[in-house]
């Protein structure tokens, strides 16, 4: 077990006890991630790193509520996730989970503003209520004045701040980003993972990151290394 | 309403693909409004039929004529109410392509026999009074820019001769499927002519369910004379001529399955296109917290605004037609009854919501992680 203690006296936000998770591929039984246990803390800021194929991103998907353990339990701020049906986890995700794709995922037929607001459809909050909302959301990633853009209309840097917005505008427990400097040149990444530190130490947010870039997990507190399914190392550093 | 805009934009972003889609309903719909209306036409005298009208014909053939002394016999049978005779003309209006339904009739008969076109009393006198007087229908009327006081020459076809008459009245119908483009004239003015003859009777009766009785009546007052008549009510009457068409039914029935299934194939196949190129946004959304349930609307919510725009524009287009196909066959009367519309358009939502019912559930069904991992 892995405690990824991301923040001095934290308080444990997620607790992942004994994950299995494996695919039948044709006739074989593929093991992406094997007897895996974590704590997060509160306001910690994981990487995982590890060779394609570890199961970062499955590790990912199970504590995000994208997909579900073969075995294992994983508790988020008292839910236990594992234990919920397909309707009650989609309401959870909707409350406490932020996502960050490599690829943005924007709808490119919404502007910047509709892509945000997205997940404030879903809340009881009215028109007003939302525009606040996105507006904050977007001034926050630095992009108040693209709000009327669509995504073809931005660098890869600015749709990646607006999935960030979109991922936080909700203002849920737990952000999980994929990748989320993996296409993006240099200078956009470190935008990208400066405003990903900001979350955390400014505005308390618990991330837990997969990536493949050195220089990205460097900007985490914690890193792990995943192999084979498994949690091979923790690497910690000062906050 | 805060779901419209995704609705919307997912709508406009194939617009080539959806505008096809829509005009796919709209001329499924366009069809399927035409044939009830050609159904309706062709059925015409057996909808629009009264049950207290008879149709006296020659027994030998609707086209033998009977003499115009049966009229009164007709009259003095117990049970009838009221006697007209009619004689088609079938005169040609300045071209052959101005068909329309023209007749000489005996005007008082008329008026007694067929309380169901409405003309106002002052031109009806006028009608009355003028031997070469006669009335048209509204929709003949407005097909040939008629005012009431035009003089009309029409030639005849085999009945030597221009013929000129003066437009006393222009009758409307007292419901909607009455049909107004019938052109009558007195005939008095061509009585000579015709020589003591007339093309058929229509009996008004007293009594609608004195029917029987009285058309048993009438065919044995004339049997077993030179003119013996056949009577039928003007249901049957309408019936036979519809039958001489074939199975309308059958063939409303052939093509509009016909229709609506290609429709299906359509409207499935440009769901599941556009969804199979939306998976990741469906993805996403999912992975932001829409519900299944949610996704399915979503879907099925873009297929039916689809199909109730197609098949809106479809109805419109039906009837524009109509209203314009109308005058130019003699006698057919294109009306689309709401019922049968509001049918068609729920077999377009149906089929709207059908179409799109197994990519929706499909897209319902779509695991998150999966999805994201292709995309």
């Amino acid at each position: 077990m892995v405690n990824a203690n991301g923040a001095p006296n934290g308080k444990c936000l997620i607790r992942a006890r004994n994950l299995d998770k494996s695919y039948q591929r044709g006739g074989e039984q593929l093991h992406v991630l094997q007897g895996l246990s974590l704590d997060v803390d509160r306001g910690g800021f994981l990487a995982f790193m590890g060779p394609s194929g570890s199961g970062k991103t499955t590790l990912l998907n199970l504590l995000g509520g994208l997909d579900v353990p073969t075995s294992g339990s994983i508790s988020v701020a008292g839910d236990e996730i594992t234990a919920m049906g397909r309707s009650q986890l989609t309401a959870w995700r909707a409350r406490h989970v932020g996502f960050v794709f490599q690829m943005y995922n924007l709808i490119p037929v919404l502007t910047a503003y509709q892509n945000v607001e997205l997940p404030l459809l879903l809340t009881s909050l009215g028109r007003s209520g939302r525009r606040e909302h996105v507006e904050t959301a977007l001034e926050l990633v630095g992009l108040p004045d693209r709000m009327n853009h669509y995504p073809r209309q931005l660098s890869g840097g600015q749709e990646q701040r607006v999935a960030i917005a979109r991922a936080i505008v909700a203002d849920p427990t737990l952000l999980l980003c994929d990748e989320p400097t993996g296409d993006l040149d240099r200078r956009s990444a470190d935008e990208v993972m400066q405003l990903l530190g900001r979350l955390v130490d400014e505005h308390g947010k618990t991330i837990l990151m997969v990536t493949h870039d050195p220089r990205a997990a460097e900007r985490a507190r914690t890193t792990l290394h995943l192999e084979k399914g498994t949690l091979v190392e923790a690497g910690r550093r000062a906050a | 309403m805060k779901y419209l805009r995704l609705i919307w934009v997912n709508l406009a972003r194939k617009k080539i693909r959806t505008a096809l889609t829509v005009g796919s309903f709209a001329v499924a719909l366009f069809l399927f409004g035409l044939l009830i209306a050609i159904r309706g036409a062709m059925n015409h005298g057996e909808e629009a039929a009264r049950a207290d009208r008879l149709v006296v014909i020659n027994r030998a053939s609707i086209t033998r004529m009977l003499p115009i002394s049966h009229n009164e016999r007709l009259a003095r049978i117990p049970g009838v109410k009221a006697v007209v005779h009619a004689t088609w003309f079938g005169g040609v209006y300045k071209d052959e392509r101005n068909s329309f339904p023209q007749y000489a009739v005996d005007p008082e008969g008329l008026r007694a026999v067929y309380p169901d076109y409405l003309v106002p009393e002052a031109q009806w006198s006028e009608f009355i009074r003028d031997r070469q007087g006669c009335i048209a229908g509204e929709v003949t009327a407005r097909r040939f820019g008629w005012k009431v006081g035009d003089r009309i020459a029409i030639k005849g076809s085999y009945m030597t001769g221009v013929f000129e008459f003066n437009l006393r009245a222009i009758y409307t119908g007292a419901r909607s499927d009455v049909d107004t483009t019938h052109f009558w004239f007195n005939y008095a003015y061509l009585a000579e002519r015709y020589k003591g003859r007339v093309g058929w009777y229509v009996v008004r009766l007293a009594d609608p369910g004195d029917a029987e009785r009285v058309i048993t009546t009438i065919d044995e007052e004339f049997a077993n004379s030179a003119w013996e008549t056949k009577t039928q009510t003007e249901g049957e009457f309408g019936n036979y001529f519809a039958k001489q068409l074939g199975d309308i039914e059958l063939l409303v029935l052939a093509i509009g399955s016909v229709v609506f299934s290609t429709l299906l194939l359509v409207s499935g196949n440009t769901m599941a296109i556009a969804l199979r190129e939306r998976t990741g946004e469906i993805a996403v959304l999912k992975a932001v917290g829409f519900r299944d349930g949610q996704v399915l609307r979503l879907v099925l919510a873009e297929s039916l605004v689809m199909a109730a725009a197609g098949g809106a524009v479809g109805i419109v287009a039906a009837k524009a037609a109509c209203a314009s196909l109308s005058g130019l066959f003699p006698g057919m009367v294109l009306y689309l009854p709401s019922g049968e519309l509001a049918v068609g358009m729920v077999f377009a939502l149906g089929i709207g919501l059908l179409g799109a019912g197994f990519p929706a559930h499909a897209a319902m069904r779509l695991r998150v992680a999966d999805a994201l991992g292709r995309v």
